[in-house]
């Protein structure tokens, strides 16, 4: 940046950086809840063999069974890890 | 405005490792309109794409906190995990589509103006309430005056003045400060 800074030119700066969508922002800020109910899912089907066997079966009715929101992007993760194991 | 809001990047990145509440919330405010233009804007990335490449970004941060090694570099490194997983994003629809249409590359032009809109914001943050949210109001938000007027309840013909003031105190800030070192940029 410039010592010497045009108002006009902070103007259009300032235009750049809009707020990103609430939801979006809500999302990401609860990312630390949604990490902890990740593992929460994921060590119980390591020891809950019938859980488990549930999430693989249907995982959405599973988690919603459960109490869990079956959210796209914890069923996708969820999905990933299950897998992986 | 939080408690955090005041805080240095290397000591809002101490207290999310140490998981203190509020915190992480203050990183994700910090960050968000940064992270949304570089997604949008500078790759011009669409819905779903824009808010998956957005998500993205901020768990790779969550997740990778922990290996940040100088914890002042925040905002290099945000800046360019939000770079690379907007080029997997645009790869990834190139495969996809398979398309003939010009996907953006990196557009240097548009980031650079967006490192430099992000610098002028840390200025903003320094600047009286008042001017915060006036400025923000009408140039980020694109309030009107009358929007402005109503919702703050002042009256009509101050705003313009008012806005002139206050871009004058941002203009003030910046002049005060140093040109930014090469850390602060990638």
């Amino acid at each position: 940046m410039s010592v010497t800074v045009e108002l006009e030119r902070l103007g259009e700066l300032l235009r750049l950086l809009p707020p990103a969508p609430l939801g979006w922002v809500q999302a990401a800020q609860e990312l630390p809840l949604a990490r902890r109910t990740l593992d929460e899912i994921v060590a119980r089907a390591e020891e809950d063999l019938a859980f488990r066997e549930a999430l693989v079966a249907d995982l959405e009715r599973a988690l919603e069974q459960e109490g869990y929101e079956p959210d796209r992007r914890l069923v996708e993760e969820l999905r990933a890890r299950l897998t992986d194991r | 405005m939080s408690s955090f809001s005041t805080l240095t990047d290397a000591e809002l990145v101490r207290r999310c490792r140490a998981g203190e509440p509020g915190a992480w919330d203050e990183l994700v405010e910090r960050f968000s309109r940064y992270v949304y233009a570089v997604c949008v804007r500078g790759f011009r990335l669409e819905e779903p794409d824009a808010e998956d490449a957005f998500q993205e970004v901020f768990t790779r941060i969550y997740t990778h906190l922990d290996s940040l090694r100088d914890d002042s570099a925040l905002r290099p490194w945000i800046a360019q995990l939000t770079r690379r997983v907007c080029l997997d994003t645009v790869s990834r629809g190139k495969r996809e589509q398979q398309t003939e249409n010009p996907v953006p590359e990196d557009t240097p032009a548009d980031l650079d103006a967006i490192e430099e809109a992000f610098t002028v914001r840390e200025a903003l943050a320094t600047l009286p309430e008042q001017c915060q949210d006036i400025l923000d109001r009408f140039f980020a938000r694109d309030q009107s005056y009358r929007t402005i007027s109503e919702e703050l309840d002042l009256p009509a013909g101050t705003i313009a003045s008012r806005i002139a003031r206050c871009l004058g105190k941002l203009r003030n800030e910046l002049e005060g400060r140093s040109e930014p070192t090469s850390e602060s940029r990638e």
